[in-house]
Protein backbone atom coordinates (compact mmCIF):
# COMPACT_ATOMS: atom_id res chain seq x y z
CA UNK A 1 0.00 0.00 0.00
CA UNK A 2 2.58 2.53 1.18
CA UNK A 3 4.72 1.51 -1.68
CA UNK A 4 1.98 2.34 -4.16
CA UNK A 5 1.34 5.74 -2.55
CA UNK A 6 5.03 6.54 -2.77
CA UNK A 7 5.10 5.51 -6.39
CA UNK A 8 2.06 7.71 -7.12
CA UNK A 9 3.69 10.68 -5.40
CA UNK A 10 6.88 10.14 -7.33
CA UNK A 11 4.92 9.96 -10.55
CA UNK A 12 3.19 13.26 -9.74
CA UNK A 13 6.47 15.00 -8.96
CA UNK A 14 7.97 13.54 -12.10
CA UNK A 15 5.04 14.82 -14.18
CA UNK A 16 5.23 18.31 -12.64
CA UNK A 17 8.94 18.45 -13.27
CA UNK A 18 8.55 17.31 -16.89
CA UNK A 19 5.86 19.91 -17.43
CA UNK A 20 8.03 22.59 -15.80
CA UNK A 21 11.09 21.77 -17.88
CA UNK A 22 8.99 21.32 -20.98
CA UNK A 23 7.55 24.80 -20.57
CA UNK A 24 11.01 26.16 -19.80
CA UNK A 25 12.38 24.71 -23.03
CA UNK A 26 9.46 26.07 -25.04
CA UNK A 27 9.88 29.50 -23.41
CA UNK A 28 13.62 29.55 -23.94
CA UNK A 29 13.27 28.30 -27.48
CA UNK A 30 10.77 31.07 -28.16
CA UNK A 31 13.08 33.66 -26.60
CA UNK A 32 16.09 32.55 -28.62
CA UNK A 33 13.98 32.49 -31.75
CA UNK A 34 12.71 35.97 -30.92
CA UNK A 35 16.31 37.17 -30.60
CA UNK A 36 17.08 35.91 -34.07
CA UNK A 37 13.80 36.87 -35.65
CA UNK A 38 12.55 39.97 -33.80
CA UNK A 39 9.19 40.01 -35.56
CA UNK A 40 8.28 36.63 -33.99
CA UNK A 41 4.96 36.89 -32.09
CA UNK A 42 4.86 40.68 -32.22
CA UNK A 43 1.51 41.51 -33.57
CA UNK A 44 2.22 44.96 -34.90
CA UNK A 45 4.58 43.26 -37.33
CA UNK A 46 6.90 45.72 -39.00
CA UNK A 47 6.41 44.14 -42.39
CA UNK A 48 2.67 44.53 -42.26
CA UNK A 49 2.66 48.15 -41.12
CA UNK A 50 5.10 49.02 -43.86
CA UNK A 51 2.63 48.26 -46.57
CA UNK A 52 0.19 50.71 -45.01
CA UNK A 53 2.72 53.52 -45.26
CA UNK A 54 1.39 56.83 -46.52
CA UNK A 55 1.89 56.42 -50.24
CA UNK A 56 0.69 59.85 -51.21
CA UNK A 57 4.10 61.39 -50.55
CA UNK A 58 5.97 60.93 -53.84
CA UNK A 59 9.44 60.90 -52.26
CA UNK A 60 9.14 58.17 -49.62
CA UNK A 61 11.80 55.46 -49.84
CA UNK A 62 11.25 52.37 -47.68
CA UNK A 63 13.58 49.39 -47.57
CA UNK A 64 15.34 50.63 -50.66
CA UNK A 65 12.11 50.88 -52.64
CA UNK A 66 10.53 54.08 -53.90
CA UNK A 67 7.07 53.53 -52.45
CA UNK A 68 4.98 55.47 -54.96
CA UNK A 69 6.36 53.63 -58.01
CA UNK A 70 7.96 50.44 -56.69
CA UNK A 71 11.30 51.27 -58.34
CA UNK A 72 14.50 50.33 -56.50
CA UNK A 73 16.34 53.28 -54.99
CA UNK A 74 19.61 53.70 -56.84
CA UNK A 75 21.56 56.21 -58.87
CA UNK A 76 19.35 57.55 -61.63
CA UNK A 77 16.04 56.83 -59.90
CA UNK A 78 14.54 60.27 -60.44
CA UNK A 79 15.53 60.31 -64.12
CA UNK A 80 13.97 56.88 -64.57
CA UNK A 81 10.75 57.98 -62.87
CA UNK A 82 10.49 61.08 -65.01
CA UNK A 83 11.10 59.24 -68.30
CA UNK A 84 9.56 55.84 -67.74
CA UNK A 85 6.22 56.45 -66.00
CA UNK A 86 4.36 59.02 -68.15
CA UNK A 87 2.81 56.41 -70.45
CA UNK A 88 2.54 53.22 -68.41
CA UNK A 89 3.00 52.51 -64.74
CA UNK A 90 6.38 51.51 -63.36
CA UNK A 91 5.00 47.99 -62.90
CA UNK A 92 5.54 47.28 -66.58
CA UNK A 93 9.20 48.16 -66.13
CA UNK A 94 9.85 46.43 -62.80
CA UNK A 95 8.29 43.11 -63.84
CA UNK A 96 10.75 42.83 -66.75
CA UNK A 97 14.35 41.61 -66.66
CA UNK A 98 16.97 42.28 -69.31
CA UNK A 99 20.66 42.78 -69.94
CA UNK A 100 22.04 46.16 -70.94
CA UNK A 101 21.55 45.29 -74.63
CA UNK A 102 18.08 44.02 -73.86
CA UNK A 103 17.05 47.28 -72.16
CA UNK A 104 18.47 49.30 -75.02
CA UNK A 105 16.43 47.27 -77.51
CA UNK A 106 13.24 47.74 -75.45
CA UNK A 107 13.89 51.49 -75.48
CA UNK A 108 14.56 51.48 -79.25
CA UNK A 109 11.34 49.58 -79.85
CA UNK A 110 9.37 52.16 -77.86
CA UNK A 111 11.09 54.99 -79.70
CA UNK A 112 10.31 53.46 -83.08
CA UNK A 113 6.73 52.40 -82.40
CA UNK A 114 5.35 53.95 -79.20
CA UNK A 115 6.31 57.65 -79.32
CA UNK A 116 9.07 57.40 -76.72
CA UNK A 117 11.33 60.42 -77.02
CA UNK A 118 15.09 60.66 -77.53
CA UNK A 119 16.55 60.22 -74.05
CA UNK A 120 19.76 62.11 -74.85
CA UNK A 121 22.43 62.00 -72.16
CA UNK A 122 19.96 60.40 -69.80
CA UNK A 123 19.89 57.19 -71.82
CA UNK A 124 23.14 55.91 -70.33
CA UNK A 125 21.98 56.67 -66.80
CA UNK A 126 18.62 54.97 -67.40
CA UNK A 127 20.09 51.91 -69.09
CA UNK A 128 22.74 51.48 -66.38
CA UNK A 129 20.11 51.78 -63.67
CA UNK A 130 17.88 49.19 -65.37
CA UNK A 131 20.65 46.75 -66.26
CA UNK A 132 21.92 46.80 -62.69
CA UNK A 133 18.63 46.63 -60.81
CA UNK A 134 16.53 44.59 -63.21
CA UNK A 135 19.01 42.09 -64.59
CA UNK A 136 17.97 38.60 -65.70
CA UNK A 137 18.62 35.56 -63.54
CA UNK A 138 19.23 32.13 -65.01
CA UNK A 139 15.99 30.18 -64.78
CA UNK A 140 16.90 27.07 -66.74
CA UNK A 141 14.37 25.09 -68.75
CA UNK A 142 11.90 24.72 -65.89
CA UNK A 143 12.00 26.20 -62.41
CA UNK A 144 11.39 24.40 -59.13
CA UNK A 145 8.02 25.22 -57.55
CA UNK A 146 8.54 27.86 -54.86
CA UNK A 147 6.39 29.96 -52.55
CA UNK A 148 4.09 27.03 -51.92
CA UNK A 149 1.47 27.93 -49.30
CA UNK A 150 0.76 24.65 -47.54
CA UNK A 151 -2.72 24.01 -46.17
CA UNK A 152 -4.61 21.00 -44.82
CA UNK A 153 -7.11 19.53 -47.22
CA UNK A 154 -9.79 17.31 -45.65
CA UNK A 155 -11.69 14.94 -47.87
CA UNK B 1 21.93 37.94 -44.80
CA UNK B 2 21.88 34.44 -46.25
CA UNK B 3 23.56 33.09 -43.16
CA UNK B 4 21.03 34.65 -40.84
CA UNK B 5 18.24 33.14 -42.82
CA UNK B 6 19.92 29.77 -42.58
CA UNK B 7 20.22 29.97 -38.78
CA UNK B 8 16.62 31.07 -38.61
CA UNK B 9 15.43 28.12 -40.59
CA UNK B 10 17.38 25.48 -38.69
CA UNK B 11 16.32 26.89 -35.36
CA UNK B 12 12.77 26.98 -36.49
CA UNK B 13 13.11 23.36 -37.49
CA UNK B 14 14.46 22.45 -34.06
CA UNK B 15 11.78 24.25 -32.06
CA UNK B 16 8.91 23.38 -34.34
CA UNK B 17 8.38 20.12 -32.50
CA UNK B 18 7.58 22.06 -29.33
CA UNK B 19 5.83 25.08 -30.65
CA UNK B 20 3.83 23.44 -33.39
CA UNK B 21 3.26 24.46 -36.94
CA UNK B 22 0.82 27.24 -36.15
CA UNK B 23 3.65 29.52 -35.11
CA UNK B 24 5.58 28.84 -38.27
CA UNK B 25 2.87 30.66 -40.13
CA UNK B 26 2.25 33.53 -37.71
CA UNK B 27 5.92 34.49 -37.72
CA UNK B 28 6.50 34.24 -41.44
CA UNK B 29 6.74 37.33 -43.59
CA UNK B 30 3.29 38.44 -44.80
CA UNK B 31 2.47 36.55 -47.93
CA UNK B 32 1.53 38.21 -51.18
CA UNK B 33 1.37 41.70 -49.83
CA UNK B 34 0.61 43.86 -52.79
CA UNK B 35 0.76 47.42 -51.49
CA UNK B 36 -1.45 48.51 -54.36
CA UNK B 37 -4.48 47.14 -52.48
CA UNK B 38 -3.83 49.60 -49.69
CA UNK B 39 -3.15 52.44 -52.07
CA UNK B 40 -6.38 52.15 -53.93
CA UNK B 41 -9.16 50.16 -52.32
CA UNK B 42 -11.39 50.66 -55.35
CA UNK B 43 -9.01 49.02 -57.76
CA UNK B 44 -10.70 45.65 -57.72
CA UNK B 45 -14.17 47.12 -57.41
CA UNK B 46 -13.57 49.15 -60.52
CA UNK B 47 -13.67 46.02 -62.66
CA UNK B 48 -15.52 43.71 -60.24
CA UNK B 49 -12.43 41.53 -59.96
CA UNK B 50 -11.72 39.16 -57.13
CA UNK B 51 -9.09 40.35 -54.64
CA UNK B 52 -6.97 37.27 -55.29
CA UNK B 53 -6.41 38.32 -58.90
CA UNK B 54 -2.84 39.46 -59.62
CA UNK B 55 -2.31 42.97 -61.01
CA UNK B 56 0.68 42.90 -63.34
CA UNK B 57 0.20 46.46 -64.49
CA UNK B 58 -2.28 49.18 -63.60
CA UNK B 59 -1.63 51.43 -66.60
CA UNK B 60 -2.54 49.89 -68.92
CA UNK B 61 -4.60 47.34 -66.99
CA UNK B 62 -3.15 43.86 -67.06
CA UNK B 63 -4.60 41.48 -64.49
CA UNK B 64 -4.39 37.70 -64.31
CA UNK B 65 -6.03 34.87 -62.38
CA UNK B 66 -4.38 32.16 -60.35
CA UNK B 67 -4.94 28.54 -61.40
CA UNK B 68 -7.35 27.72 -58.55
CA UNK B 69 -9.51 30.77 -59.31
CA UNK B 70 -10.33 29.32 -62.73
CA UNK B 71 -12.20 26.34 -61.30
CA UNK B 72 -15.62 27.34 -62.72
CA UNK B 73 -16.65 25.62 -65.93
CA UNK B 74 -17.66 28.99 -67.35
CA UNK B 75 -15.29 31.73 -66.20
CA UNK B 76 -17.16 34.48 -64.32
CA UNK B 77 -16.07 38.08 -64.88
CA UNK B 78 -14.39 38.34 -61.48
CA UNK B 79 -11.82 35.69 -62.45
CA UNK B 80 -11.30 36.75 -66.03
CA UNK B 81 -7.88 38.10 -66.96
CA UNK B 82 -7.54 41.56 -68.48
CA UNK B 83 -4.94 42.34 -71.12
CA UNK B 84 -5.20 45.93 -72.24
CA UNK B 85 -2.76 47.63 -74.59
CA UNK B 86 -4.06 51.17 -74.24
CA UNK B 87 -6.47 53.32 -72.29
CA UNK B 88 -10.03 52.04 -71.85
CA UNK B 89 -12.50 54.30 -73.73
CA UNK B 90 -14.51 56.67 -71.56
CA UNK B 91 -18.19 57.65 -71.58
CA UNK B 92 -19.43 55.06 -74.02
CA UNK B 93 -22.96 55.61 -75.28
CA UNK B 94 -24.08 52.22 -76.59
CA UNK B 95 -27.16 53.72 -78.25
CA UNK B 96 -24.88 55.77 -80.51
CA UNK B 97 -22.31 53.01 -81.10
CA UNK B 98 -21.70 52.11 -84.72
CA UNK B 99 -19.67 49.48 -86.52
CA UNK B 100 -18.26 50.36 -89.93
CA UNK B 101 -17.25 47.59 -92.31
CA UNK B 102 -14.82 48.97 -94.88
CA UNK B 103 -11.52 48.14 -96.55
CA UNK B 104 -10.15 47.35 -100.02
CA UNK B 105 -12.25 44.22 -100.34
CA UNK B 106 -15.77 45.51 -99.68
CA UNK B 107 -17.88 46.65 -102.60
CA UNK B 108 -19.20 49.55 -100.53
CA UNK B 109 -18.54 50.40 -96.86
CA UNK B 110 -21.53 49.86 -94.61
CA UNK B 111 -22.38 51.12 -91.13
CA UNK B 112 -24.46 49.30 -88.53
CA UNK B 113 -25.75 50.52 -85.19
CA UNK B 114 -25.69 48.07 -82.29
CA UNK B 115 -29.44 47.86 -82.65
CA UNK B 116 -29.07 46.94 -86.34
CA UNK B 117 -26.72 44.11 -85.45
CA UNK B 118 -29.00 42.80 -82.73
CA UNK B 119 -32.16 42.88 -84.82
CA UNK B 120 -31.01 42.14 -88.38
CA UNK B 121 -29.01 39.01 -87.68
CA UNK B 122 -29.58 35.75 -85.84
CA UNK B 123 -27.92 35.62 -82.43
CA UNK B 124 -25.69 32.77 -81.29
CA UNK B 125 -24.10 31.83 -77.97
CA UNK B 126 -20.85 29.90 -77.58
CA UNK B 127 -18.38 29.19 -74.82
CA UNK B 128 -15.07 30.36 -76.24
CA UNK B 129 -11.57 29.91 -74.87
CA UNK B 130 -9.55 33.10 -74.95
CA UNK B 131 -5.91 32.87 -73.97
CA UNK B 132 -3.36 35.64 -74.17
CA UNK B 133 -0.56 34.69 -76.59
CA UNK B 134 1.90 35.62 -73.85
CA UNK B 135 0.33 33.46 -71.11
CA UNK B 136 3.26 31.74 -69.35
CA UNK B 137 5.80 34.29 -70.62
CA UNK B 138 7.35 34.65 -67.13
CA UNK B 139 8.95 31.21 -67.43
CA UNK B 140 11.07 31.85 -70.50
CA UNK B 141 14.83 31.95 -70.16
CA UNK B 142 16.42 34.25 -71.20
CA UNK B 143 13.45 36.42 -70.18
CA UNK B 144 11.06 37.79 -72.80
CA UNK B 145 9.81 41.36 -72.58
CA UNK B 146 6.25 42.31 -71.87
CA UNK B 147 3.79 41.54 -69.09
CA UNK B 148 5.11 38.60 -67.13
CA UNK B 149 2.05 36.37 -67.22
CA UNK B 150 2.23 33.14 -65.20
CA UNK B 151 -0.69 30.77 -65.86
CA UNK B 152 -3.81 32.89 -65.44
CA UNK B 153 -4.23 34.74 -68.74
CA UNK B 154 -6.89 32.36 -69.99
CA UNK B 155 -10.68 32.21 -69.71
CA UNK B 156 -13.67 30.48 -71.16
CA UNK B 157 -16.76 32.64 -70.90
CA UNK B 158 -20.06 32.39 -72.71
CA UNK B 159 -20.27 34.94 -75.51
CA UNK B 160 -23.46 36.00 -77.27
CA UNK B 161 -23.57 37.92 -80.50
CA UNK B 162 -24.03 37.66 -84.24
CA UNK B 163 -21.82 35.75 -86.62
CA UNK B 164 -19.26 37.94 -88.35
CA UNK B 165 -19.83 35.91 -91.51
CA UNK B 166 -23.53 36.83 -91.54
CA UNK B 167 -22.66 40.51 -91.33
CA UNK B 168 -19.94 40.21 -94.01
CA UNK B 169 -22.40 38.49 -96.31
CA UNK B 170 -24.81 41.38 -95.81
CA UNK B 171 -22.06 43.88 -96.69
CA UNK B 172 -20.82 41.98 -99.75
CA UNK B 173 -17.17 40.98 -99.86
CA UNK B 174 -14.93 40.79 -102.92
CA UNK B 175 -12.91 37.70 -103.86
CA UNK B 176 -9.76 39.67 -103.17
CA UNK B 177 -10.34 39.52 -99.39
CA UNK B 178 -7.42 38.07 -97.44
CA UNK B 179 -7.68 39.31 -93.89
CA UNK B 180 -9.87 41.32 -91.56
CA UNK B 181 -8.43 44.00 -89.29
CA UNK B 182 -10.33 45.53 -86.39
CA UNK B 183 -10.16 49.11 -85.16
CA UNK B 184 -11.36 50.15 -81.73
CA UNK B 185 -12.12 53.03 -79.41
CA UNK B 186 -9.29 52.58 -76.91
CA UNK B 187 -6.53 55.22 -77.01
CA UNK B 188 -2.75 55.08 -77.07
CA UNK B 189 -0.80 55.34 -73.81
CA UNK B 190 1.22 58.27 -75.12
CA UNK B 191 -1.99 60.25 -75.62
CA UNK B 192 -1.33 60.55 -79.35
CA UNK B 193 -4.82 60.52 -80.97
CA UNK B 194 -3.40 59.29 -84.29
CA UNK B 195 -1.94 56.13 -82.79
CA UNK B 196 -3.88 52.93 -82.26
CA UNK B 197 -2.85 50.85 -79.23
CA UNK B 198 -3.71 47.64 -81.06
CA UNK B 199 -5.38 46.75 -84.37
CA UNK B 200 -5.13 43.08 -85.20
CA UNK B 201 -7.26 40.56 -87.04
CA UNK B 202 -7.57 37.12 -88.58
CA UNK B 203 -7.48 35.61 -92.08
CA UNK B 204 -10.80 35.21 -93.90
CA UNK B 205 -11.17 31.49 -93.15
CA UNK B 206 -11.18 32.29 -89.42
CA UNK B 207 -13.47 35.29 -89.95
CA UNK B 208 -15.95 33.00 -91.70
CA UNK B 209 -16.09 30.39 -88.92
CA UNK B 210 -19.47 29.90 -87.27
CA UNK B 211 -18.04 30.62 -83.82
CA UNK B 212 -16.42 33.92 -84.79
CA UNK B 213 -18.76 36.47 -83.26
CA UNK B 214 -19.44 40.14 -83.01
CA UNK B 215 -20.45 39.82 -79.37
CA UNK B 216 -22.45 42.16 -77.19
CA UNK B 217 -23.00 39.86 -74.22
CA UNK B 218 -20.67 37.95 -71.93
CA UNK B 219 -22.13 35.37 -69.56
CA UNK B 220 -25.62 36.59 -70.35
CA UNK B 221 -25.02 40.26 -69.54
CA UNK B 222 -23.65 43.29 -71.34
CA UNK B 223 -19.91 42.82 -71.78
CA UNK B 224 -18.03 44.43 -68.85
CA UNK B 225 -16.21 47.62 -69.83
CA UNK B 226 -12.72 46.14 -69.38
CA UNK B 227 -13.62 43.28 -71.70
CA UNK B 228 -14.85 45.36 -74.61
CA UNK B 229 -18.26 46.94 -73.93
CA UNK B 230 -20.35 47.41 -75.97
CA UNK B 231 -19.00 45.30 -78.88
CA UNK B 232 -16.22 42.77 -79.10
CA UNK B 233 -14.92 40.62 -81.90
CA UNK B 234 -14.46 37.13 -80.45
CA UNK B 235 -12.29 34.61 -82.28
CA UNK B 236 -11.86 31.71 -79.85
CA UNK B 237 -8.82 29.44 -79.86
CA UNK B 238 -6.51 32.12 -81.27
CA UNK B 239 -4.37 34.57 -79.27
CA UNK B 240 -6.91 36.69 -77.41
CA UNK B 241 -5.45 39.80 -79.06
CA UNK B 242 -7.29 38.72 -82.23
CA UNK B 243 -10.53 39.30 -80.30
CA UNK B 244 -10.65 43.10 -80.46
CA UNK B 245 -12.44 44.97 -77.70
CA UNK B 246 -14.53 48.16 -78.13
CA UNK B 247 -14.65 47.43 -81.85
CA UNK B 248 -16.06 50.21 -84.04
CA UNK B 249 -14.60 49.36 -87.44
CA UNK B 250 -13.58 46.23 -89.29
CA UNK B 251 -11.56 46.56 -92.47
CA UNK B 252 -11.69 43.79 -95.03
CA UNK B 253 -8.18 43.79 -96.41
CA UNK B 254 -6.79 42.52 -99.71
CA UNK B 255 -3.53 41.69 -97.89
CA UNK B 256 -2.49 40.58 -94.43
CA UNK B 257 -3.72 43.32 -92.11
CA UNK B 258 -0.92 45.73 -91.21
CA UNK B 259 -2.36 47.43 -88.12
CA UNK B 260 -0.55 48.03 -84.84
CA UNK B 261 0.81 44.82 -83.32
CA UNK B 262 0.31 42.84 -86.52
CA UNK B 263 3.95 43.46 -87.39
CA UNK B 264 6.94 41.63 -85.91
CA UNK B 265 7.79 40.99 -83.19
CA UNK B 266 4.24 41.34 -81.79
CA UNK B 267 2.24 38.11 -81.67
CA UNK B 268 4.75 36.35 -83.89
CA UNK B 269 7.18 33.50 -83.29
CA UNK B 270 10.26 32.52 -85.31
CA UNK B 271 9.19 30.73 -88.51
CA UNK B 272 12.01 28.28 -87.85
CA UNK B 273 13.05 27.14 -84.36
CA UNK B 274 15.86 29.18 -82.80
CA UNK B 275 18.33 28.70 -79.93
CA UNK B 276 17.66 30.34 -76.56
CA UNK B 277 18.31 34.06 -76.78
CA UNK B 278 19.03 34.07 -80.52
CA UNK B 279 18.35 37.31 -82.36
CA UNK B 280 15.60 36.85 -84.95
CA UNK B 281 15.05 39.16 -87.90
CA UNK B 282 11.58 40.65 -88.28
CA UNK B 283 11.01 38.95 -91.63
CA UNK B 284 11.77 35.56 -90.05
CA UNK B 285 8.88 35.92 -87.59
CA UNK B 286 5.50 34.33 -88.42
CA UNK B 287 2.03 35.29 -87.15
CA UNK B 288 0.59 33.06 -84.41
CA UNK B 289 -2.71 31.49 -85.44
CA UNK B 290 -4.26 28.65 -83.41
CA UNK B 291 -3.05 28.41 -79.79
CA UNK B 292 -1.34 25.14 -78.76
CA UNK B 293 -2.74 22.32 -76.60
CA UNK B 294 -2.73 23.19 -72.89
CA UNK B 295 -4.34 22.39 -69.55
CA UNK B 296 -4.65 23.71 -66.03
CA UNK B 297 -5.30 22.03 -62.67
CA UNK B 298 -7.89 24.24 -61.00
CA UNK B 299 -8.57 22.00 -58.01
CA UNK B 300 -7.01 21.60 -55.56
CA UNK B 301 -4.98 24.74 -55.10
CA UNK B 302 -1.25 23.98 -55.05
CA UNK B 303 0.01 23.24 -51.52
CA UNK B 304 -2.66 20.76 -50.36
CA UNK B 305 -1.63 18.49 -47.48
CA UNK B 306 -3.59 15.27 -47.12
CA UNK B 307 -3.35 12.33 -44.74
CA UNK B 308 -1.74 9.10 -45.78
CA UNK B 309 -4.25 6.63 -47.16
CA UNK B 310 -6.57 9.32 -48.53
CA UNK B 311 -7.15 9.79 -52.21
CA UNK B 312 -7.15 13.20 -53.85
CA UNK B 313 -9.68 14.33 -56.42
CA UNK B 314 -8.22 16.62 -59.03
CA UNK B 315 -9.91 18.56 -61.81
CA UNK B 316 -9.33 21.30 -64.32
CA UNK B 317 -9.68 22.35 -67.94
CA UNK B 318 -7.87 21.52 -71.16
CA UNK B 319 -8.01 23.22 -74.56
CA UNK B 320 -6.25 22.97 -77.90
CA UNK B 321 -6.81 26.09 -79.99
CA UNK B 322 -8.64 25.11 -83.17
CA UNK B 323 -8.42 21.44 -82.23
CA UNK B 324 -9.89 19.30 -79.48
CA UNK B 325 -8.23 17.60 -76.55
CA UNK B 326 -8.31 13.88 -77.12
CA UNK B 327 -6.42 12.56 -74.13
CA UNK B 328 -5.64 13.87 -70.66
CA UNK B 329 -3.15 12.32 -68.25
CA UNK B 330 -1.53 13.06 -64.89
CA UNK B 331 1.74 11.98 -63.30
CA UNK B 332 2.85 12.03 -59.65
CA UNK B 333 6.40 10.90 -60.42
CA UNK B 334 7.64 13.63 -62.76
CA UNK B 335 6.56 11.86 -65.88
CA UNK B 336 7.90 8.37 -65.14
CA UNK B 337 4.35 7.02 -65.26
CA UNK B 338 1.18 8.63 -66.59
CA UNK B 339 -2.44 7.86 -65.67
CA UNK B 340 -5.42 8.77 -67.81
CA UNK B 341 -7.93 11.35 -66.59
CA UNK B 342 -11.56 11.53 -67.61
CA UNK B 343 -12.03 14.28 -70.17
CA UNK B 344 -15.41 15.59 -71.31
CA UNK B 345 -16.05 16.64 -74.91
CA UNK B 346 -16.33 20.42 -75.45
CA UNK B 347 -19.78 22.02 -75.09
CA UNK B 348 -19.14 23.52 -78.52
CA UNK B 349 -16.12 23.89 -80.77
CA UNK B 350 -13.41 26.15 -79.23
CA UNK B 351 -14.73 25.73 -75.66
CA UNK B 352 -12.36 24.33 -73.07
CA UNK B 353 -12.94 20.78 -71.83
CA UNK B 354 -13.14 19.59 -68.24
CA UNK B 355 -11.02 16.79 -66.85
CA UNK B 356 -11.02 15.01 -63.52
CA UNK B 357 -9.36 12.10 -61.80
CA UNK B 358 -8.77 10.49 -58.42
CA UNK B 359 -5.15 10.29 -57.37
CA UNK B 360 -3.66 7.61 -55.08
CA UNK B 361 -0.31 8.12 -53.40
CA UNK B 362 1.87 5.08 -52.60
CA UNK B 363 3.45 6.54 -49.44
CA UNK B 364 4.03 9.70 -47.43
CA UNK B 365 6.04 12.51 -48.91
CA UNK B 366 6.25 15.48 -51.25
CA UNK B 367 4.61 15.07 -54.62
CA UNK B 368 3.92 17.15 -57.66
CA UNK B 369 0.93 16.42 -59.82
CA UNK B 370 1.69 17.20 -63.44
CA UNK B 371 -1.05 17.16 -66.07
CA UNK B 372 -0.63 16.73 -69.78
CA UNK B 373 -3.15 17.12 -72.58
CA UNK B 374 -2.87 15.63 -76.07
CA UNK B 375 -4.75 17.10 -79.02
CA UNK B 376 -6.51 15.36 -81.89
CA UNK B 377 -3.38 15.60 -84.03
CA UNK B 378 -1.25 13.82 -81.44
CA UNK B 379 0.62 16.83 -80.03
CA UNK B 380 1.11 16.85 -76.27
CA UNK B 381 2.23 19.49 -73.84
CA UNK B 382 5.99 19.50 -73.19
CA UNK B 383 7.16 19.09 -69.59
CA UNK B 384 9.96 21.56 -70.20
CA UNK B 385 9.48 24.98 -71.74
CA UNK B 386 8.61 24.79 -75.44
CA UNK B 387 10.78 26.47 -78.07
CA UNK B 388 12.23 29.77 -76.93
CA UNK B 389 11.04 32.82 -78.86
CA UNK B 390 11.96 36.50 -78.50
CA UNK B 391 8.58 37.67 -77.16
CA UNK B 392 7.85 34.67 -74.98
CA UNK B 393 4.66 33.42 -76.60
CA UNK B 394 2.99 29.99 -76.60
CA UNK B 395 4.30 28.53 -73.37
CA UNK B 396 2.14 25.44 -73.09
CA UNK B 397 4.42 23.49 -70.72
CA UNK B 398 2.58 21.11 -68.36
CA UNK B 399 0.95 22.71 -65.32
CA UNK B 400 1.82 21.21 -61.94
CA UNK B 401 0.80 21.57 -58.31
CA UNK B 402 2.56 20.58 -55.09
CA UNK B 403 0.94 18.07 -52.69
CA UNK B 404 2.14 16.63 -49.39
CA UNK B 405 0.98 13.32 -47.98
CA UNK B 406 1.42 13.29 -44.20
C1 LIG C 1 5.73 57.61 -74.89
C2 LIG C 1 5.17 56.56 -74.08
C3 LIG C 1 6.16 55.66 -73.34
C4 LIG C 1 7.19 56.02 -72.49
C5 LIG C 1 7.58 57.40 -72.05
C6 LIG C 1 7.81 54.77 -72.06
N1 LIG C 1 7.14 53.72 -72.60
FE1 LIG C 1 7.53 51.76 -72.22
N2 LIG C 1 5.95 51.23 -73.41
C7 LIG C 1 5.09 52.10 -74.04
C8 LIG C 1 4.01 51.34 -74.66
C9 LIG C 1 2.84 51.92 -75.44
C10 LIG C 1 4.24 49.98 -74.36
C11 LIG C 1 3.37 48.78 -74.72
C12 LIG C 1 2.40 48.59 -73.59
C13 LIG C 1 1.59 47.33 -73.66
O1 LIG C 1 1.59 46.67 -74.69
O2 LIG C 1 0.93 47.00 -72.64
C14 LIG C 1 5.47 49.95 -73.58
C15 LIG C 1 6.03 48.78 -73.10
C16 LIG C 1 7.14 48.72 -72.27
C17 LIG C 1 7.73 47.50 -71.80
C18 LIG C 1 7.24 46.08 -72.15
C19 LIG C 1 7.80 45.76 -73.50
C20 LIG C 1 6.89 44.95 -74.37
O3 LIG C 1 7.40 44.40 -75.35
O4 LIG C 1 5.67 44.87 -74.12
C21 LIG C 1 8.80 47.84 -71.04
C22 LIG C 1 9.73 46.89 -70.32
C23 LIG C 1 8.87 49.28 -71.01
N3 LIG C 1 7.84 49.79 -71.77
C24 LIG C 1 9.84 50.02 -70.34
C25 LIG C 1 9.95 51.40 -70.41
C26 LIG C 1 11.07 52.15 -69.87
C27 LIG C 1 12.25 51.54 -69.17
C28 LIG C 1 10.81 53.46 -70.11
C29 LIG C 1 11.69 54.64 -69.77
C30 LIG C 1 12.89 54.74 -70.54
C31 LIG C 1 9.53 53.53 -70.81
N4 LIG C 1 9.06 52.28 -70.99
C32 LIG C 1 8.93 54.72 -71.23
C33 LIG C 1 5.19 53.46 -74.08
C34 LIG C 1 6.11 54.22 -73.38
Amino acid sequence: MNDKKFRNNAKRIYLTLTLFFGLLIVGLGGLIYKMINPSFLSFNDENITETYVETKNPDVIKNGIHVATGFKDDEGLSIVIVNCTPCHSAKLVTQNRATKDGWISIIRWMQETQNLWDLGNNEDIIVNYLAKNYAPSKKGRREVLTKIEWYDLEN
Amino acid sequence: MKRRKFIRNTLLGATATFIGTEIVFSSSIPKNYTPIIQQDPDLYKLFNKDKEMTVLNDKPWNIEAKAHLLDDKITPNKYMFIRNNGIIPQNIDASKWTLIIDGESVFKPKTYTLQDLKTKFKQHTYQLTLECGGNGRSEFNPPAKGNQWTVGAVSCAEWTGVRLKDVLKDVGIKDTAVYIGYHAADTHLSGDPDKEPISRGVPMHKAYQEETLLAFKMNGEAIPLAHGYPLRLVAGGWPASASGKWVNRISIRNKVHDGTKMKAPAYRVPCHPVAHGEKVKDDAMCIIESMPVKSLITYPKSGAMISEGNTLNIRGHAWAGELEVQKMAYSIDFGATWHLCEIAPPVNRLAWQHFSSTVNFPKKGYYEIWVRATDTEGSSQPMLLPGWNPKGYLNNACHRIAVKVK
